[in-house]
């Protein structure tokens, strides 16, 4: 089943069932990541138990230069 | 004095943005001899993974990282920031920013306590980005703040130290308080005077990263730092309104007519 979600901001369509699914089809394999789904953090092990639905919103950020 | 149980051998912490490239951030961070630098969490893109090299840059110095929530302007943004950076970064510290003015990027102090106060209460250890303000600081430590990070002027303004009285101030009220003076400095002579006045660290990033070479004025603000650190420790004598002659009058030969 395809979802339509905002990744970062974007609209997407996805064919995945879990935010672990979604960061795999995105390329986000392996890295260093951190996600959270319509504003509230979602951490990292419960990502694969997550179920997408239509209009999420959600975010994947990374370390990043700061002052 | 401490921060959170880390005793840093350099009262310098320096800011990872805005550098020309990453290696020369990287020769900043080594000639300065930092072992505390900020970083913050932006948005990842799959296809470029921008973030992940920036980070093995970031592990192979071997300094301890202070992620920020800056450009958050909520209490509920900079929550959700500071968990998803205690995650990535594995670290309890958090800068804490919740800004309030777009102009002079000033902290939204209420907002800022009540986020301190529900990160503290989820075992984060908080390092606000304050004002000088006494009372907010009051708050702050009552919200679970165990150091203070009063402005010295706006963020990458580069003014030095806009409220002297008001650091000394703070100074004073708060001597068991680890304070950082943090945003504002532009030279190493203003980072020198915060530590003479008995703050105990200072924060700074555009003053290096803009500076035609980053990795010489990081040196210079470290030597500043020690410098203000030393003075500071050695007691400074007070300032006089009137000459005082340095060179004993007694003893001196009468050459002539007064």
């Amino acid at each position: 089943m395809t979802v339509g979600i905002e990744l970062n901001g974007e609209p997407v369509s996805t064919e995945a069932a879990t935010l672990a699914d979604l960061l795999e089809e995105k390329g986000y394999n392996g890295a260093v990541v951190a996600t959270a789904l319509n504003g509230t953090f979602l951490p990292k092990g419960l990502r694969a138990a997550t179920p997408l639905s239509d209009g999420d919103a959600v975010e994947v950020v990374a370390p990043m230069q700061g002052g | 004095m401490d921060f959170y149980g880390f005793e840093p051998t350099s009262r310098l912490f320096l800011g990872t943005a805005q550098y020309p490239s990453p290696a020369v951030l990287g020769e900043a961070i080594r000639a300065s001899g930092v072992d505390i630098v900020t970083v913050s969490l932006r948005r990842e893109s799959g296809a470029a993974r921008a973030g992940q090299g920036f980070w093995e840059l970031i592990r192979s110095l071997g300094v301890r990282v202070l992620p920020n929530t800056a450009g958050c302007h909520s209490v509920r943004e900079a929550v959700t920031t500071a968990e998803m950076a205690r995650e990535v970064f594995e670290t309890d510290w958090i800068k804490l920013e919740v800004i309030g003015e777009d102009d002079t990027l000033q902290p939204d102090v209420f907002g800022l306590v009540e986020a301190a106060r529900i990160l503290t209460d989820s075992g984060f250890k908080v390092f606000p980005y304050t004002t000088e303000d006494l009372v907010v600081a009051e708050r702050l430590l009552q919200a679970g703040c165990e150091v203070l990070m009063p402005w010295g002027a706006p963020i990458g303004s580069g003014r030095g130290l806009n409220n002297v009285f008001a650091l000394r101030a703070m100074r004073a009220h708060f001597p068991d308080v680890p304070l950082v003076v943090d945003a504002g400095i532009g030279l190493p002579s203003h980072a020198a005077a915060a530590m003479e006045l008995g703050y105990d660290a200072v924060l700074l990033n555009t003053a290096v990263a803009r500076a035609g070479d980053p990795a010489k004025m990081a040196a210079a603000f470290a030597q500043a730092v020690a410098a203000g650190r030393a003075a500071r420790q050695a007691d400074p004598m007070e300032p006089r309104d009137m000459a005082e002659p340095s060179t004993p009058v007694i003893g001196r030969a009468v050459l002539g007519d007064a």
